[in-house]
């Protein structure tokens, strides 16, 4: 059985369900965010394999602009994680309760 | 033949080092295993004739996002590990089960699909060769708007940044 653009698309999948399982489980603020980056990876992923599919490369444009806002959310989020950290010196997501969620 | 060994391969390393992020004790270890799951991504760009984004994902990614994750991780001294408060009312097997459901509901999918639809759309031969050259020509011509708004969005993320860490006067 050759190898299809459709392969890739289950293993971005499987990559996808590694980061919704990494975001559920751990608790440490720190590996959620490298979890997230699994994920965008992903999608990623997919989008070359359409791009694959289809013999066009907009897929690849539009996998640019992922990896710029990827790119953006690690400062941002990063950023605020250190604020957080300095105010609760602690990285467990179940104490974020400062706004009492 | 070799296409699927490499396609193999490449899935069992993207998997086993992105499992490896995810239940790995020390965080430094999980960032560790992420640059070595963002190179193997870029080698199955590679494998996929997207040549200028395996690039820009060593660039970008395994240099750039990953160095900003082992500098917080060595910023942030862990006394109490996060692990160790338990809280009561996480329920991490339903986690891990809805998500195996999401699998294997994208997977059924997935197949549903691939059994129906060509496994190559015939298309036209692009216009010029190189990939670089056509992510160029796509990227300033149709796409040129986003690219500035994507700019504009970094220089926005970056101030953010800055603003966010650095400690309150």
């Amino acid at each position: 059985m050759p190898i299809t653009p459709y392969h890739y698309l289950v293993l971005a999948a499987a990559l996808f369900t590694i980061g919704v399982i990494g975001v559920m489980v751990r608790r440490n603020i720190i590996i959620l965010f490298m979890s997230i980056e699994l994920m965008l990876n992903a999608v990623n992923l997919n989008l070359v394999a359409f791009s694959r599919l289809y013999g066009h490369v907009v897929g690849q444009v539009f996998a640019l602009f992922i990896v710029a806002v990827a790119a953006a959310e690690a400062a941002v989020g990063l950023g605020i994680l250190l604020a957080f950290y300095r105010n609760k010196e602690t990285l467990n997501v179940d104490e974020v309760n400062l706004l009492r969620g | 033949m070799l296409e699927a060994v490499a396609f193999y391969g490449l899935a069992a390393l993207i998997l086993g080092f992105g499992l490896m992020v995810v239940t790995a004790r020390s965080a430094v270890h999980s960032v560790v295993f992420l640059v070595l799951n963002f190179l193997a991504v870029a080698v199955a760009y590679v494998v996929l004739a997207a040549e200028f984004l395996a690039v820009i994902q060593v660039l970008v990614y395994a240099g750039g996002i990953v160095v900003l994750y082992l500098f917080v991780v060595m910023l942030v001294n862990q006394k109490r590990a996060p692990e160790a408060h338990h809280d009561p009312h996480r329920k991490s097997g339903l986690g891990v089960m809805l998500a195996a459901a999401v699998l294997a509901e994208v997977t059924a999918i997935v197949v549903y699909t691939a059994s129906s639809s060509p496994a190559s759309v015939p298309t036209p031969p692009p216009a010029i060769a190189g990939n670089t050259e056509q992510v160029g020509l796509l990227l300033y011509t149709d796409y040129l708007i986003p690219f500035e708004v994507a700019s504009m969005l970094l220089l926005a993320a970056m101030v953010g940044a800055i603003l966010f860490a650095r400690k309150a006067q």
